[in-house]
């Protein structure tokens, strides 16, 4: 079943001057067209500028586009009677953690959605503590934000859209400005309400790493998307990727390297246990014994 | 010429119940020309100690010497030295405020006491250096993309001809080829304006790949200061820290699992390439292992190859 | 450090305090304020001492919390202490110039300073057991009558209490930048007014730019959260009064009649 059907889609930045003319426009989506299956988890790869943001900004009615159609959940985003229920459906996290917060306590932060759109008192409480407690965040109920580390801010967030009981998640560069173990954190949090809650969930990142553990990728150009595969397949288009001023995880890269060199090692390793899999029957001479690392750096 | 801690020691809210430590008795010596990673998780004291290097944050004790001079001291020229050691903040386009990105970048060098006139050729010059193409030195800086932005800060702290320059996390919240592009622009400033570069970082790729020495901050602790390769034998403690080694280290460190001879300490993928591709030589390549004829030559090969690659 | 400073900071126990209702917590310090300036008789100020730090106790708030606030106030207080002291005509004590201290000065002196000093800590004793929200949702159902004369009550709360999260990240910021520009060679402390006036403005833009596009980003984050105003919206924390607000409200009652009663006090 499809949660997210964008269909033809057209996104125009206007600016205009004091008299309200049109000083420049620049088209952010051109021709967009994409699904996405209930249930999946999709990474959405691509340079600044080219789109990404915007598009997430369409799966929730915060952008409404000029031409075409965005359905989510079958609901179209123009039917403005029917904006909440879109925004219910599909929560969105940005990438300021502290721009996103609105309550001065934790808890009251993750109720806020919920008392929008009329939750019941006692009903928001439970959402509340199951919400905070699927993203590891119930010991931190009482504090203050302002106490909470980046990674920390950003699973609060998370928590607030959760207790909108989404079916879909929209993350707008979430890890960008967070250190490496609230990136971490972060991502295995989504994971893990990915798989435990079948909560769809769209991650946009520029972290390669990221992208790794997902079902699909999307790499986005110009206002489209220009590659869409699973990511081995994504990652075993080194120079495609290059090209669009990306980059490949580490391992994904030297794998690259090794077999342009020459050896046989298959394309679009994703991780180190395959690396490791691939290069041991290769180095492992036999007869060949004794240390010669040691040798060698002597 | 040198930047030299003693003993440097700072104390949040000395004195009271919520005292605490954010660098505890720190001493080191950066040589001139060097380029250094410092690396530590949010909270290890990073940020203070850069503050301390151009005399923003006085210490609780101990001092820090620059080009053997106590900054410290009674009738030390401050500003000045903020002009020979630029410091670049996290996120530096939040800080741009001028009409035009050339008078923004002039704001430093005006500070300085420099004319107009030398203030404009000094920012020109550093426009340059920035990698900021020309046709948007006129243009206001609040129209420029993020990366752009991040260029024209960085070039405002280079107007001013520092010595020695810190920037703190450059690269955060770039996407991959902004971050590479910016990194080689340090690089290369370093290696052609000898500018010493301390580069603040959590991406220990990053820093495996352009620092001549790394800095390991733990709890306000100098816990590692030395190369890249013997820095990564200790990506046990550093995971203890709560950081990484690169992904490349762990990789290596796997392969010697396994019984595979290769230098568990390597950081970078030039280097792992090396390493590999010389033991797979070594051992016959494609011709299946064992043939011993091979071995010698390959390993000669390999043995140029680390050496060059280094 | 920056981010402790006291305004909007609540303390987190669990105390009556904390657990009455906003509202009368809002209402009992407002008749606290009141009744410190309905009489100036010695009985009535013990009374009110009594009450406040018994109140303080009873919210387990350590003392020096409380206090920080009193740094804020300092200059205005020595001002008033002063004035009162030097400028009351009366009899003399003693006189150094054209300065003269009398004992109505002192007397008058001491009650302001007190009165001062009271009032700080009792606005601070509330916003450290009132957590911002609780503080705007008091405001909001308090003065919710004012709905009919098409305030916008709601909205205003709302404001209230996104200020009171943003003032400590702002201000935060303001170190930042300014630190920023000082790495730069900015100075902004020497030089005349005009100077001075001049070498803020590195300060401001940014700082005006980044409170412009942290509204923006909040906007767009509440709206992503359904936001639309106050119609439809219901109450994570709901006011009710229980027993022990009533209690309060009638202790109110009788510690405000015993102050105003000391007025007829003979001495």
């Amino acid at each position: 079943m499809k949660i997210i059907d964008a269909a033809h889609v057209f996104f125009d930045y206007v600016r205009r001057d004091e008299n309200d003319n049109i000083e420049e426009v620049s088209h952010a989506l051109s021709d967009l067209s994409l699904s996405i299956e209930k249930g999946s988890f999709v990474c959405v790869l691509g340079h600044n500028g080219s789109g990404k943001s915007t598009f997430a900004k369409l799966l929730n009615g915060l952008n409404i586009p000029r031409e075409g159609t965005v359905l989510v959940a079958g609901m179209d985003t123009r039917q403005e009677d029917k904006l909440l229920q879109i925004r219910e459906t599909a929560g969105m996290v940005f990438q300021n953690p502290d721009n996103q917060i609105i309550a001065n306590v934790v808890e009251e932060d993750v109720g806020f959605g919920p008392e929008n759109i009329g939750v019941p008192t006692e009903e928001i409480w439970r959402r509340v503590e199951a919400s905070l407690s699927a993203v590891g965040m119930l010991a931190y109920r009482l504090k203050s934000p302002n106490r909470l580390s980046g990674g920390q801010k950003q699973r609060v967030a998370i928590a607030g859209v959760m207790a909108m009981k989404p079916a879909c998640i929209v993350l707008d560069e979430p890890t960008a400005m967070l250190d490496p173990n609230g990136r971490k954190d972060v991502m295995r949090t989504v994971h893990e309400l990915n798989r435990r809650e079948g909560i769809t969930i769209v991650h946009i990142t520029h972290y390669m790493e990221e992208a790794v553990e997902a079902d699909r990728i999307i790499v986005m150009d110009q206002g489209r998307p220009v590659m869409d595969g699973t990511p081995r397949e994504i990652f075993s288009r080194v120079e495609e990727l290059k090209a669009l001023s990306l980059c490949v995880p580490q391992v994904t890269e030297l794998a690259y390297e090794l077999r342009k060199a020459g050896m046989p090692i298959s394309q679009g390793i994703l991780t180190r246990e395959e690396l490791v899999k691939e290069l041991c029957p290769l180095l492992r001479a036999s007869g060949h014994e004794g240390n010669t690392y040691a040798k060698r750096t002597r | 010429m040198s930047i030299r801690c003693e003993k440097l020691t700072h104390i949040y809210q000395q004195g009271t119940v919520m005292e605490s430590y954010a660098l505890r008795d720190i001493s080191f010596e950066i040589q001139d020309g060097e380029f250094i990673g410092l690396i530590g998780h949010t909270g290890s004291g990073k940020s203070t100690l850069i503050q301390h290097l151009n005399g923003l944050m006085r210490p609780s004790s101990g001092t820090v010497y620059f080009n053997g001079e106590d900054i410290f001291a009674q009738g030390y020229d401050l500003r000045k030295l903020r002009g020979q050691v630029g410091l670049v903040f996290q996120y530096p386009e939040y800080q741009l405020f001028e009409e035009t990105v050339l008078a923004d970048v002039k704001y430093g060098p005006k500070n300085m006491g420099l004319s107009e006139q030398e203030a404009e050729e000094r920012a020109r010059e550093a426009l340059e250096l920035s990698g900021l193409q020309p046709e948007f030195y006129a243009r206001s800086p609040f129209e420029l993309s993020g990366g752009q932005k991040r260029r024209a800060a960085i070039a405002g702290v280079l107007a001013m001809g520092p010595q020695v320059l810190i920037l703190d996390e450059p690269t955060a919240g770039l996407d991959p080829k902004g971050r590479d592009e910016l990194l080689e622009t340090v690089s290369d400033l370093h290696k052609r304006r000898h500018t010493t570069i301390i580069l603040v970082s959590h991406s220990m790729e990053d820093v495996a790949r352009y620092a001549d020495r790394i800095m390991v901050l733990n709890e306000g602790n100098l816990q590692y200061f030395d190369t890249p390769r013997r820095v990564f034998r200790y990506f046990r403690e550093l995971e203890k820290m709560g950081l990484s080694a690169p992904q490349i280290t762990y990789l290596m460190q796997e392969l010697r699992d396994e019984g595979i001879d290769v230098d568990p300490s390597i950081g970078t993928i030039e280097e792992a390439r090396e390493e590999i591709l010389s033991l797979y030589w070594s051992q016959g390549g494609p011709l299946a292992a064992g043939a011993d004829s091979g071995t010698e030559a390959g390993r000669g090969l390999g043995e140029s190859s680390a050496a060059t690659g280094k | 450090m920056l981010r402790d400073i006291t305004i909007g900071q609540y303390y987190p126990v669990d105390s009556v305090i904390h657990r009455l209702d906003p509202r009368v917590k809002l209402a009992g310090t407002m008749v606290f304020l009141i009744s410190l300036f309905v009489t100036s008789k010695l009985p009535a100020y013990l009374l009110a001492t009594g009450v406040l730090f018994g109140l303080i106790r009873l919210s387990r708030v350590p003392f020096r919390f409380i206090t920080k606030g009193l740094k804020a106030i300092m200059i205005l207080l020595v001002i008033s202490v002063s004035f009162n002291l030097f400028l009351t005509t009366g009899t003399p004590i003693f006189r150094i110039g054209f300065l003269q201290i009398t004992w109505e000065g002192i007397s008058l002196a001491v009650f302001m300073g007190v009165r001062l000093i009271y009032l700080v800590l009792a606005s601070s004793l509330m916003t450290l057991t009132t957590t911002p929200n609780q503080l705007t949702d008091g405001l909001e159902k308090g003065l919710g009558f004012l709905n009919r004369f098409s305030v916008p009550v709601h909205e205003i709360a709302m404001m209230m209490s996104i200020a009171l999260r943003f003032i400590p990240i702002l201000i935060e910021e303001t170190d930042k930048i300014m630190k920023a520009q000082t790495a730069r060679g900015a100075d902004f402390e020497s030089g005349n007014l005009i100077q001075k006036a001049k070498a803020m403005v590195p300060l401001l833009v940014p700082l005006f730019l980044s409170a412009f596009r942290r509204a923006a980003d909040l906007a767009m984050a509440m709206e992503a959260r359904c936001y639309h105003g106050g119609a439809g919206r219901t109450k994570m924390k709901p006011l009710h009064y229980e027993k022990r607000d009533k209690n309060a409200y009638l202790l109110m009652a009788v510690y405000f009649a015993l102050m105003a009663a000391s007025r007829f006090l003979p001495f």
